[in-house]
């Protein structure tokens, strides 16, 4: 039976990358500096709802929150073969932390009519924090897996999933709808597909399309350019080019548990930290050597 | 994240040099469309679609393809007992992840799933291919088999057959070879006979195959047991079945990645591509022409990779205190390589973009002559015969050129990484024996130059050599050097007018000098078309030109010795046939 998936996906600043001004002198993220990417383990997530798509059939949606510039990501999710993309965009929700943007996404999922299924990456490279996926699911009301290596199987309105522990493997099972967090591990994402890079290139969300009217008519007023705004994207809308930009208020949201109102996580104190080499050991690669080596590795509890 | 398009300046270099509007226009120009969603909106756009493409080839190739490529020499391919094979995981996922990228149907028409794509830019996708697994070209760049089925098959075929290419469903053979017919394939036997419903079926053997456990098999074939040459072979095609099966894999020296087939085809049920009697005359060789320009790419990427290797470990290998690059000898080595590389590159990307003009002046002129306006129509089959003339020359030209520089700049690479370059712990020695091929299939080099010869000789170079003279150079330098090769030309000329005076087998004999000083001329202008904005190009072009005008003198010198000992005295030279007792 097909079955319909949601992956929330979030365009990150590629800290694999950094160089000296990633960081400003405040000790916020720099994020001019840095190359704007599709945070990694959200496309293995895309590439699980894609794989389960191929075999059963069904839809792949995929939504991120973010800047009209995160519609990149989106279209990059067309490209690899998502069906439907939709951009939850709103200066409203500047500043959201894990709380309030979990709020919103979970809004978001239930604005669109639910799934039988939502993926998201088990966390985004900026953050770290891992919170988001399980975040939504406790505010949708719906299981979740964790940590997914590999989806074992989909039966009827059930899904089994082996999950890593940090220090193994699990398989568990849950009834849909879940919400399930995808590892690194899980599969290797396929690459875009050239015919429909060719044909998404040009999908655009709204405030994208607006901002090139601007570029394109500089000296027309506010009116003309709102209508060939609109224009332009009724265009797009019948070429089924256009990438669903919604806001707040379409998700039905309550603003208090938005953006910064919504957000009780304060930063106390931001440290910078060196890490420093101080001396090695050698493990002879003998029996002995690897008992040793385990050894201290459980006193200092690093395993165990 | 690693990617062998966006990582490649000079491929980049020439994206942006060669006028590629010019061709998506033609390219575009009554294009097949279908129903896809996915045209561009003008040549702009579908130059912008090119780009992209690229991307994704070069992504995917330095992603999957090259991590596996050693796997894959190492390991091979399986011959199973039924006569199937089994292609190694490694290739299977090679070929699931160019399908997932959509480019398996990368020249075809867009009503069958196609990208559409001109031949310049297939041409840099299998030189990135190659770069990273030049086996896995063979399977990449068997595209030429869709296109020539989209070329000669009726409409009942090419429907049935090219959706299934392009969805990376099938891949296919050109089945051509014979234990008794390889350079000579007018002595091809294998049998066609039609039974009294008409139906076609093949019986007999061929060898050599590359990918002949592929789906669909194009087979030449004597449709006409009375006519004993070329004119009485026709084309097949026929689907795998048990009716055909893989006898033999051969053990290969490189290409291991690549399935090489013997197949012995038992009744095999078939049918006729085109018309009779013209499968070796009109369609095989109209494959072959793409195919050697396949070759010559596929030999720029092996060669690509091999110098990549060698000018990164001149530049870390410390020898006597210092990085070995900083040695004259290895210095010249590896600058040698580049310069040879860019020079091959310049000629195959010069050769597909005249090969893009031709196909497409014929495809217009055949199949739209009733678009376009009478006078364009005449333009075109103007056009079309100065550019088959040409294409003629500069295919074999191409194939000749880039492969045997593929096969120096491997065996140079070995050489700079010493001891090192011998071992299995680097890919040098899988490049060596990957590149060797190069200069044999699709023709050897000495059947190139008997096919570059005639355009050499004819008047053909010179025309096409007098449009580059009269480019005025602004740089001093670059006028100054085409001054060189316009000198250098009306010694190559001497030589030609003297082979002219000779008998035949002299031409053959002194064949191969003519083509190299022809080559160092066409190649010199062309880079010194390169250089007009490039300062790099500039140093290029001029290492280029100084270092191979000495080279064409001794040639031209040579040939005027009129030195016939080979063949004269050729019992004698070569002394006795070698006991095999």
């Amino acid at each position: 039976m097909p079955y319909h998936s949601i992956v929330l996906v979030k365009q990150v600043p590629d800290t694999a990358n950094v160089t000296a001004e990633a960081m400003k002198s405040d000790g916020t993220v720099n994020r001019a500096a840095l190359p704007a990417i599709f945070n990694p383990e959200d496309l293995h997530a895309l590439e699980t709802a894609l794989e389960l798509r191929d075999r059963f059939g069904g839809t792949v949606t995929a939504v991120s929150m973010g800047p009209p510039k995160a519609a990149d990501v989106l279209r990059s999710c067309l490209y690899r073969g998502a069906n439907r993309a939709i951009l939850l965009t709103d200066r409203r929700a500047a500043a959201s932390d894990t709380l309030a943007t979990s709020y919103i996404l979970a809004q978001t999922v239930q604005a669109i009519g639910g799934a039988d299924l939502v993926f998201a990456g088990r966390q985004a490279i900026d953050g770290d924090t891992a919170q988001v996926g399980p975040q939504c699911a406790e505010k949708l009301g719906i299981p979740q897996i964790t940590y997914l290596e590999q989806l074992v199987d989909v039966r009827d309105r059930s899904v089994r999933v082996r999950r890593n522990t940090g220090s193994g493997w699990e398989i568990v099972e849950a009834p849909l709808p879940v919400l399930i967090t995808v590892m690194e591990t899980a599969n290797r994402p396929r690459p875009e597909g050239a015919r429909r890079v060719h044909r998404f290139k040009r999908a655009r969300v709204e405030a994208e399309v607006a901002a090139e009217v601007k570029l394109a008519l500089p000296d027309a007023t506010d009116d003309e350019q709102a209508a060939e705004t609109a224009r332009r994207v009724e265009a797009l809308r019948k070429q089924g080019l256009l990438i669903e930009q919604w806001d707040l208020d379409r998700i039905g949201a309550d603003l208090d548990r938005c953006g910064l109102s919504g957000s009780p996580t304060k930063v106390f104190r931001i440290q910078a930290i060196v890490l420093t080499k101080e001396g090695y050991t050698e493990i002879p690669p003998t029996e002995e050597g690897i008992r040793r080596l385990v050894h201290e590795l459980v006193l200092d509890h690093s395993i165990g | 994240m690693a990617n062998y398009f966006l990582d490649n300046q000079d491929i980049l270099f020439l994206f942006d040099h060669i006028d590629l509007q010019e061709i998506a226009s033609l390219q575009e120009l009554h294009a097949e469309n279908g129903d896809a969603d996915y045209v561009p909106q003008d040549a702009a756009d579908a130059v912008d679609n090119y780009r992209r493409t690229l991307e994704i080839v070069g992504a995917v190739a330095a992603e999957t393809i090259a991590p596996n490529a050693e796997t894959v020499d190492r390991e091979g391919n399986t011959l199973n007992d039924d006569g199937t094979v089994t292609l190694h995981p490694k290739v299977q996922e090679n070929i699931q992840r160019m399908t997932q990228a959509e480019l398996m149907g990368f020249t075809l028409p867009r009503k069958y799933g196609g990208l559409n794509s001109p031949n310049l830019i297939y041409t840099m996708a299998t030189e990135v291919v190659s770069r990273a697994d030049a086996s896995f070209m063979n399977m990449f760049g068997l595209q030429g088999i869709a296109e020539t089925v989209n070329a000669f098959a009726n409409q009942e075929i090419k429907d049935e057959v090219l959706p299934r290419f392009a969805e990376g469903e099938v891949t296919g053979a050109m089945v051509l070879t014979e234990p008794d017919a390889g350079s000579d394939l007018q002595a091809v036997r294998l049998r066609a006979h039609q039974d009294e419903q008409g139906n076609w079926y093949l019986n007999g053997v061929k060898r050599f195959i590359t990918n002949g456990c592929g789906e669909i098999l194009l087979t030449l074939a004597r449709s006409e047991p009375h006519i004993s040459d070329g004119r009485g072979l026709s084309l097949f095609i026929s689907e795998r079945s048990e009716h055909v099966k893989v006898r033999h894999l051969e053990k290969k020296l490189g290409i291991h990645g690549s399935p090489t087939c013997e197949l012995v085809y038992d009744n095999t049920p078939a049918r006729l591509v085109g018309e009779r009697q013209r499968g070796l005359i009109t369609y095989v060789l109209a494959l072959m022409n793409g195919a050697r320009v396949g070759i010559a790419t596929q030999s720029l990427g092996i060669a690509e990779a091999a110098y990549r290797l060698a000018r990164t470990y001149a530049h870390t290998r410390h020898q006597f205190g210092r990085a070995i690059e900083t040695i004259p000898a290895v210095a010249e080595m590896v600058t040698d390589m580049q310069v040879a590389i860019e020079a091959a590159r310049a000629l195959t990307y010069e050769t597909s973009r005249v090969c893009d003009l031709e196909n497409n002046y014929l495809r217009l002129t055949e199949t739209c002559a009733d678009r376009l306006e009478p006078e364009q129509l005449k333009a075109y089959k103007k056009e079309l015969r100065a550019l088959k003339r040409l294409n003629s020359m500069l295919t074999p030209m191409s194939k000749y050129y880039a492969s045997e520089m593929c096969c120096r700049v491997a065996d140079t690479t070995i050489q700079v990484l010493g001891g090192s370059g011998y071992m299995q712990d680097y890919a040098a020695e899988r490049y060596l024996r990957d590149a060797r091929i190069t200069t044999i299939y699709e023709g050897t080099s000495q059947l190139q130059i008997v096919a570059a010869e005639r355009g050499v000789t004819s008047g053909t170079f010179e025309k096409l050599v007098e449009e580059y003279e009269e480019t005025n150079y602004q740089l001093a330098m670059l006028e100054e050097l085409k001054q060189k090769l316009i000198g250098a030309k009306s010694e190559l000329v001497r030589a030609i007018e003297f082979v002219k005076t000779q008998p035949t087998m002299f031409l053959d004999l002194v064949g191969r000098r003519l083509v190299d000083a022809a080559i160092v001329i066409y190649v010199g202008h062309l880079l010194l078309k390169q250089a007009v904005r490039n300062e790099r190009k500039q140093r290029v072009a001029r290492r280029f030109i100084e270092s191979g005008l000495p080279e064409l003198r001794m040639k031209c010198e040579q040939i005027l010795a009129r030195d016939t000992s080979a063949i004269d005295e050729y019992d004698l030279l070569a002394g006795p046939v070698p006991s095999t007792k």
